[in-house]
C-alpha cells in the first residue's frame, strides 16, 4: 500500500469540486487511459478580469489521482489564468504535503489539464507533448523517456553519467540495470546510424573542450555565477539552493542548502555542476563543498 | 466489524496449529538436522514427516521427490534453470503470457542471455489453445513452464493434458503450482508433471518457505551449490521451522480439500452474483467455469481499482487489483491485458480471494458494502455521466484500446 500523506487521503475521502460545472467556460481533456489517468478540468473564468470564478473536475484514476485533482481546483480558485499557469507540479504536491514519487505523474496530469483549460478557454490548441515512460528510477522518480533523451541529447555513455545529468541512480542503486539497459539500447542505435560517440572512460571526470582563451580571475566569477544561476531553478525545485562560497585556484568551493546539502545525492549534484563549469570555462575544475575549504587560508 | 481479509491469493494467514507445531524448532528442538546428536536427529524426523506431508498433499509417489527451498519464486527458478543447465543442447523455454513475474521476469532475463523464450498466448477468457502449443514443442526446447492456477483470475491451465504432450515430445514439463496446491485436488504420480512449485504462505504456512517436487529420473542441476542439505539438490541448513510448518499446513490442506470446494466456492460464487447483479457494467475475467474455488476477479468499468481499494479498505475490506496504480507501473495488470481486455476495465479490476476462514455474514457484509462505492467513484469519473457510460464526451476521452 502507499504510504499516502492525511492531506492526499483526506481529498480522496472528501473530493473539493467534483462533478460537471455548467457554467465552464473553459475546458481541459487531458490523461491517458492507458496509464489509468483521465482529468477533465473544467473553470468558469470572469472574462474581465480572467479571474477563475470557479473550478471542477471528473477523473479516472487513483487515489492521489483524484486528490491532485481536488487540491489543484482549490488551488487555484480566485486567481487569475496566468497565476494558475504559474503553479506547478510541486505546488500540488507540496499542498497535498508530497505525493510518493511513483505518483508525482498524477499532478503532472493536473498541471497539463490547466494548461489546456486555458487554452481552450482562449481559444488556442494545446498539445501533450508529454511523453511518459515507466518509471525507471523510483528514488527520484524518474521515468525512461526522460533518461533516454538526456542520454541522446548529451551523448551520455555511463550510468555514473545518467545520475549526474537526471539524479536517476543516485539513490538505493536498484534501477542501475534499468539504466544500463537504456544505455546500450541508444548505443546500440547510434552504432547502427554509423555515428558511435566516441568511447569515453567511465568514472572520470570528463576531458577539457579545447583550451578557451585566458578569462581574467572577474570573468571567470562571473561564468561561474551564470552556471550557478543556470542550475538554480532546478535545485530549487527540490527545495534546495547553491551559492558560491569561493574560488582558489581550479577548486570552485559552493554552499549547498536545503534538501541538497548532505543528502547521498550531494556528490551527483556537484558532479553535474562540475560538468557544466568545466563547460563553461574551457578548463578543467573541480567543484567541491564549502565544508572541504582548508581553514588556514 | 472486524476487518475482512479477502486476499488469500496474495498471502495467507497462518493457521494457528501450524504455529503451534512450529514454536518448538524455535526453542528445544533447535539443532541443525545435519548434526550427529540427539538434538540434530529429533530435527531429521520432523524433516522427514514435513516431506511426507507435503508428499501426500501433491500425491508424488517418492518422498525423495521433494526439496524445500525458501519460496515459490526460488522454486521457478530452480526448475527452469536446472531443465536449461541439464539439457545444454535445448536452448528454448515456453511459457504463457499470463504466468506470474516469477517466471516473466526470468524468461526476459532468459533471453537476454541468449535463449529462447516462447510465449503462448491466451483468448478473452484466458484459456490457451492445445494445438498452438502443440505446434511450438520441438527437439530445441528445454522445458515447457505453464501455472496450473492464474493467481489474479484462479483460471486453471490443463496442465496434466499438457504434460502429456510434451513427455510424449521428450520435453520437460514444469508448473507454477503456487496457486493451485491445497484449493484442488493434485495427484501428481497419475500425471507426466516432472516439476511442480509451491510456496508456503498460500496455504496456510508461513512465507519464506516452499518446495519443489522433482519427478525421479528427471534430469536435474542445483540453483544453490554447498552443502549436502536436500540430497545436494538445495544446498544451505534447512530452514526447520518453517519446513515443519509447511507439513503441517499440507496436511490441515488436504483435510480441507473438500471444504474449498463446497463451502469456499459458495461464498465465492454468492459474492460475485451479489455484486454482478446489483452493479452495471461489471463482469468476472477469466475462465469462469474452470478456475479456482476462491477466487472471483470482477472489472468495474470506467473507475480505477485503487480508488475502489482504498474505499474497501477505509470499510475493513482488504482485496487486490490489476490496475497499474497499485503496482506502480503504467500499464494495468499482463494477464488483463493478456486476455483483451479494455484498458477501461482493466484499470477497475478487483480480486477477491477467499479462505476457509470467510463467513457469509462477512460475504453478506462485502455484497452491501461494495455497491455504494462504485457508484460514488463513476460519479468522479469523466467517462461516466448519470446512470451510463457517458458519450458526448470531448475528442481528448476516446479511449485508446490500444
Ligand atoms: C502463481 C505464483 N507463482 C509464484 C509466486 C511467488 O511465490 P513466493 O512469494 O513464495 O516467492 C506467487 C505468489 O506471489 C504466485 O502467485
Amino acid at each position: 500500500m502507499w504510504e499516502y500523506s492525511d492531506k492526499v487521503r483526506e481529498h480522496f475521502y472528501n473530493p473539493r469540486n467534483s462533478g460537471p460545472l455548467d457554467a465552464a467556460n473553459g475546458i481541459g481533456d487531458v490523461g491517458s487511459i492507458q496509464c489509468g489517468d483521465a482529468l477533465r478540468l473544467m473553470l468558469k473564468v470572469d472574462p474581465q478580469s480572467e479571474v477563475i470564478l470557479d473550478a471542477h473536475f471528473q477523473t479516472f484514476g487513483c487515489g492521489s489521482a483524484i486528490a491532485s485533482s481536488s487540491a489543484l481546483t482549490e488551488i487555484i480558485k480566485g486567481m487569475t489564468l496566468d497565476e494558475a499557469l504559474n503553479v506547478s507540479n510541486q505546488d500540488i504536491a507540496d499542498y497535498l504535503d508530497g505525493l510518493p514519487p511513483e505518483k508525482m505523474h498524477c499532478s503532472v496530469m493536473g498541471r497539463e489539464a490547466l494548461q489546456a483549460a486555458v487554452a481552450n478557454y482562449r481559444g488556442e490548441e494545446w498539445s501533450d507533448d508529454h511523453e511518459e515512460g515507466a518509471l525507471i528510477c523510483k528514488c527520484f522518480a524518474i521515468d525512461a523517456v526522460m533518461i533516454e533523451e538526456v542520454i541522446r541529447a548529451n551523448n551520455l555513455t555511463t550510468v555514473q553519467d545518467v545520475t549526474f545529468y537526471t539524479k536517476a541512480g543516485g539513490g538505493c542503486a536498484a534501477c542501475h540495470e534499468g539504466i544500463e539497459d537504456i544505455l546500450a539500447k541508444v548505443l546500440t542505435e547510434h552504432a547502427s546510424d554509423g555515428e558511435a560517440p566516441p568511447p569515453r572512460p567511465a568514472g572520470n571526470t570528463a576531458e577539457a573542450p579545447a583550451p578557451a582563451a585566458k578569462m581574467t580571475l572577474v570573468q571567470k566569477i562571473h561564468k561561474i555565477e551564470e552556471v550557478l544561476e543556470s542550475v538554480r531553478p532546478m535545485l530549487q525545485r527540490d527545495h534546495g539552493d547553491v551559492a558560491l562560497a569561493d574560488v582558489q585556484g581550479k577548486k570552485i568551493y559552493v554552499h549547498l542548502t536545503g534538501a541538497c546539502a548532505g543528502c547521498m545525492m550531494e556528490a551527483a549534484t556537484l558532479g553535474g555542476i562540475q560538468q557544466k563549469m568545466i563547460e563553461a570555462l574551457g578548463e578543467l575544475v573541480q567543484v567541491l563543498p564549502a565544508s572541504h575549504m582548508p581553514v588556514d587560508v | 466489524m472486524k476487518p475482512i481479509y479477502l486476499d488469500n491469493n496474495a498471502t495467507t494467514r497462518v493457521d494457528p496449529a501450524v504455529v503451534e507445531a512450529m514454536l518448538p524448532f524455535f526453542t528445544e528442538h533447535f539443532g541443525n538436522a545435519s548434526s550427529m546428536h540427539a538434538f540434530g536427529s529429533q530435527v531429521g524426523r520432523a524433516l522427514k514427516t514435513a516431506r511426507a506431508q507435503v508428499q501426500a498433499l501433491i500425491g508424488a509417489e517418492h518422498e525423495s521427490e521433494i526439496i524445500f527451498t525458501s519460496c515459490g519464486t526460488e522454486s521457478d527458478a530452480t526448475a527452469i534453470l536446472s531443465a536449461l543447465k541439464a539439457q545444454p543442447e535445448r536452448n528454448t523455454v515456453i511459457i504463457t503470457a499470463v504466468e506470474h513475474p516469477a517466471i516473466l521476469s526470468l524468461g526476459e532475463w532468459l533471453e537476454k542471455e541468449g535463449y529462447i523464450v516462447h510465449t503462448l498466448k491466451v483468448d478473452k477468457r484466458g484459456r490457451i489453445d492445445l494445438d498452438e502449443y502443440k505446434s511450438m514443442l520441438h527437439e530445441r526446447v528445454a522445458v515447457v513452464s505453464a501455472m496450473w492456477a492464474n493467481n489474479e483470475t484462479g483460471t486453471l491451465f490443463p496442465v496434466e493434458e499438457m504434460a502429456e504432450i510434451a513427455a510424449a515430445k521428450g520435453i520437460m514439463f514444469h508448473t507454477d503450482a503456487v496457486q493451485a496446491v491445497g484449493k484442488i485436488p493434485i495427484d501428481l504420480k497419475r500425471t507426466k508433471i516432472d516439476m511442480l512449485s509451491l510456496s508456503g504462505h498460500k496455504l496456510h504456512a508461513p512465507k519464506g518457505i516452499g518446495a519443489l517436487y522433482l519427478r525421479r529420473g528427471c534430469r536435474f542441476r542445483p540453483l544453490l551449490r554447498g552443502g549436502h542439505q536436500e540430497r545436494g539438490r538445495r544446498a544451505g541448513t534447512e530452514n526447520s521451522a518453517a519446513i515443519v510448518g509447511l507439513g503441517k499446513a499440507c496436511e490441515l490442506a488436504l483435510e480441507h480439500l473438500s471444504t474449498e470446494n463446497t463451502q469456499v466456492r459458495g461464498l465465492r460464487d454468492q459474492l460475485e452474483q451479489g455484486l454482478l447483479s446489483q452493479i452495471t457494467h461489471c463482469f468476472a475475467t477469466g475462465d469462469t467455469r474452470h478456475r479456482l474455488p476462491n477466487t472471483s476477479n470482477i472489472a468495474f468499468e470506467y473507475i480505477e481499482g485503487e480508488a475502489i481499494l482504498l474505499l474497501l479498505n477505509k470499510l475493513g475490506i482488504a482485496a487486490s487489483s490489476g490496475s497499474a496504480c497499485t503496482s506502480g507501473s503504467l500499464e494495468p495488470s499482463h494477464v488483463m491485458r493478456a486476455m483483451g481486455i479494455p484498458y477501461t476495465a482493466a484499470h477497475g479490476t478487483i480480486r477477491f480471494s477467499l479462505s476457509r476462514w470467510n463467513t457469509a455474514e462477512e460475504i453478506q457484509h462485502v455484497i452491501s458494502a461494495t455497491p455504494p462505492i462504485i457508484e460514488q467513484l463513476r460519479k468522479l469519473s469523466p467517462y461516466w455521466s448519470n446512470n451510463g457510460p457517458s458519450e458526448s464526451l470531448g475528442t481528448g476521452f476516446s479511449p485508446t484500446y490500444a
